[in-house]
């Protein structure tokens, strides 16, 4: 999947963003061990950390691109794909597992057409695994956002996805098969 | 000094020694992967495992200081075993043919499993994913056959101060290469090969262009002229046996020869007539600077090594306006070649091919720049490395040991003693003072041997400054001047001066730059493995032959004298401008532009 920085035009949003980032930088450039605590930072404003990002925090903490990628591909926490509004977990311990947790994930790949660690184009939906949420009685679980769903069923995935989609056409799309 | 005994043998050594240095001092070898000379040692591969005792589990050599009364033993079974399973596994998880692979007799990996009597695995582990690297003009990368051992990675960021290389992911999946696994095509690589130059094995490796060459050669329509660039003489040897330093110029041109080539040169020629150009563009921002007080970019920046051309405009554009806009001598050499020879012997430049046999990986990707080119003709058309050069010998099955000393051919084939030291460090400066100091006061340059004692050997920066006394008429105003000069080598030590000369100003007129350690004699392309051992001796046998010459000073050369007056007129005339001259834009090293 290609990775796309944020071009969603929403100007004003996205220069106080990069000003919010100019903060973190500086409280944190000259700290021993500040970077990844930047990073951090970084994703929690901008919901990843698209190439933009990186290249600025780089060039603050006087580091390589691709040192600091290094330490962003390192660390399973960071991502560099935007977040949807909705972010799936399939739960994949055990339980779940051994109880149709991976069919499950099947179903929501096919039916949302990304893979584990994407963010469908309309940025509704991304996707990942997780293991065990602890309600390992009610398998398979999914965590949509903070709620979690019990005893998901791949059969009825498009009914599952359909009660989130505000988006119209999903909707529709869903309905139809 | 602290008492230690290795494999019974009682020795003292200094108390900051690493056991692998306190075992090298008594000739006691260890076998390494990871470790590079003068760097920190990483500990990433353990290699070098050995075994000491009261140590619960075995150490690495490398990176463990030696304390009192410490007893090694290096070549118990339990040590040899320990080292045995690390190969093994390294071999087991590596993707690669040995029968087919760039790298043979010189693999690290091979010879290790080789020297370990590893004849067959035991095991056979999960393999690397594979990715191949073909997006620069310079360097392939096969990660299939890497073997982490991230060589490449201290060379890139420590010694050349680059950081195009770093470890990517985590556990198997590690991935050793840029940003997000990306392609080198995609980071601000600058292409000097240095991380070629260290790879224990064949996962970086100059991108290959014999073929075409042979193509070339075999087409009895076009002329294919090629030339040698200084460093090659003093290193080609070493793929045929002969010690590093070995001078085979005589042999190199006789296989040249012998392998095709429709007439054999020397950049070394066109290293002369950068001299006359770079010179004369030294002295006239000088002059600007000192009498017509007009504001013109100094220190003036050597431009002949392709590596520092791109880490300027990807790192210090700003410095840009003070590069010399002198075309490096292999790109020089192409457009002399392709007007003034081609004209010579009535050969349409549009069939001639222009060969060039470089130390460099860079020069590979210079040859195809945009800017490389005079009215459409592009100046240079294949580069091979010294190792390449070494390789087509090999499979026309020439007996390079055997062969005669033969001369390169006429009119582009005379050379001074400056121009062999093009080929390292300090050796472009030295070769400008004793032209330009020469020109200015009309006497030679006033030091032992002709050689600036305080720019040679191996020291990162060097610096030296020189009165300018009894200056003739037309150079009046440099009377009294104190002209300094610097020299750095290694990406690193250059990014130290530039950031020195950023925040304090700069102290010096003219500063070379090279990009590999030691300059060319050290390039990405030359024969593996070079250290600073094998460095000093190249650049011994490149002042041995600077020595040996008639001519030691570029301004001598009547080949060169020959071809002003018959061709371009005067250095920096409109000729010159037009075919020797050129200009670099800023390039970004960001990911989202
Ligand atoms: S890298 Fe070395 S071990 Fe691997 S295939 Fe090449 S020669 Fe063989
Ligand atoms: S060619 Fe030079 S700059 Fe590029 S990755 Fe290799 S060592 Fe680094
Ligand atoms: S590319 Fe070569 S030098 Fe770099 S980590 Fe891999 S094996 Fe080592
Ligand atoms: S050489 Fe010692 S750990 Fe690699």
């Amino acid at each position: 999947m290609s990775i796309s920085s944020c071009t969603c035009g929403q100007d004003v949003t996205e220069t106080e963003l990069m000003t919010r980032l100019e903060e973190v930088i500086k409280e944190n450039k000259d700290k021993a061990g500040g970077l990844i605590p930047a990073l951090q930072m970084a994703q929690i404003i901008f919901g990843y950390l698209p190439d933009m990002v990186v290249d600025r925090i780089a060039e603050g903490f006087n580091k390589t691109i691709t040192e600091v990628a290094g330490v962003i591909s390192f660390y399973s926490f960071f991502t560099r794909n935007p977040r949807g509004k909705y972010l799936v977990r399939v739960c994949l311990g055990t339980a779940c597992y051994v109880r149709g947790g991976k069919e499950v994930l099947e179903a929501i790949k096919k039916r949302l057409e990304i893979d584990v660690g994407e963010t469908t184009e309309d940025r509704q939906f991304s996707l990942e695994v997780g293991r065990c949420f602890g309600a390992c009685g009610m398998a398979p679980v999914v965590m949509v956002n903070d709620e979690t769903y019990q005893r998901v069923k791949p059969a009825r995935i498009n009914e599952f996805i359909a009660q989130f989609a505000t988006d119209e056409e999903l909707v529709l799309e869903g309905e139809e098969k | 000094m602290i008492n230690i005994t290795i494999n019974s043998q009682a020795v003292q050594v200094p108390e900051d020694s690493t056991i692998l240095q306190a075992a090298r001092m008594i000739n006691v070898q260890i076998p390494t992967m990871c470790h590079i000379e003068k760097r920190d040692p990483i500990g990433a591969c353990r290699v070098c495992l050995v075994e000491v005792e009261g140590a619960k589990i075995l150490q690495a050599a490398c990176s463990t200081p030696v304390s009192e009364g410490m007893v090694i033993h290096t070549n118990s079974k339990k040590a040899r075993m320990a080292r045995r399973f690390v190969v093994e596994l390294l071999l087991s998880e590596h993707d690669g043919n040995c029968q087919t692979c760039d790298r043979g007799s010189d693999c690290e990996l091979r010879t290790l499993g080789e020297d370990m009597g590893i004849s067959d695995l035991a095991f056979e582990g999960e393999k690397i994913k594979p990715h191949m690297d073909e997006t620069t003009p310079a360097l392939i990368r096969d990660s299939a056959k890497c073997i982490k051992c991230r060589r490449c990675v201290t060379v890139c960021n420590e010694v050349q101060g680059v950081g195009a290389l770093y470890p990517q992911d985590r556990g198997f999946d590690v991935f050793i290469g840029p940003a997000f696994c990306r392609d080198l095509k995609d980071v601000a690589c600058v292409q000097c090969g240095q991380c070629a130059a260290v790879c224990p094995v064949g996962a970086i490796a100059e991108k290959s262009s014999t073929p075409a060459i042979w193509d070339a050669i075999e087409n009895p329509d076009i002329c294919v002229v090629v030339q040698t660039a200084p460093a090659i003489r003093a290193a080609l040897g070493e793929e045929f046996g002969y010690e590093p330093g070995t001078r085979v110029t005589g042999k190199m041109v006789a296989a040249l020869r012998r392998l095709g080539f429709d007439s054999v040169f020397d950049t070394n020629f066109t290293a002369d007539l950068t001299i006359m150009e770079e010179g004369t563009e030294l002295l006239t921002r000088l002059k600007k600077a000192l009498v017509d007080k007009e504001d013109v970019a100094l220190p003036m920046f050597t431009s002949c090594s392709p590596g520092w051309i791109n880490f300027a405009e990807f790192y210090f554009p700003q410095f840009l306006p003070n590069i010399s806009t002198c075309k490096s001598p292999q790109q020089m050499f192409g457009a002399v070649a392709k007007s003034y020879y081609a004209e010579k012997i009535g050969v349409d430049p549009k069939n001639m091919i222009v060969v060039s046999v470089m130390p460099c990986t860079a020069k590979k990707f210079e040859a195809q720049r945009p800017e490389m080119n005079a009215d459409g003709i592009q100046d240079v058309d294949y580069v091979l490395t010294t190792r390449e050069l070494a390789k087509m010998i090999k499979e026309a099955n020439l007996d390079f040991n055997s062969l005669p000393d033969e001369e390169m051919d006429a009119p582009l084939g005379l050379s001074s003693g400056a121009a062999d030291i093009f080929a390292n460090t300090g050796g472009v400066m030295e070769a400008a003072l004793r032209t330009a100091y020469e020109i200015v006061t009309g006497r030679e340059l006033p030091v032992e041997n002709l050689h600036v004692a305080p720019i040679t050997g191996l020291d990162g920066i060097k610096e030296a400054s020189l009165v300018i006394e009894g200056t003739v008429d037309d150079w009046k105003f440099l009377e009294g001047v104190e002209l300094k000069v610097a020299v750095s080598h290694g990406l690193g030590n250059t990014r130290r001066m530039l950031e020195y000369v950023k925040a304090n100003g700069c102290p010096y007129h003219f500063v070379e730059v090279m990009t590999c350690p030691g300059g060319c004699i050290g390039g990405g392309g030359q024969p593996r493995f070079t250290d600073d051992s094998v460095r000093l001796k190249r650049i011994a046998g490149i002042y041995a032959e600077d020595e040996g010459k008639k001519l030691r000073k570029s301004h001598e050369n009547p080949d060169v004298q020959k071809l002003y007056q018959d061709f371009l007129g005067a250095p920096l005339g409109e000729k010159s401008h037009h075919l020797l001259h050129t200009h670099y834009a800023p390039k970004s090293q960001t990911m989202s532009d």
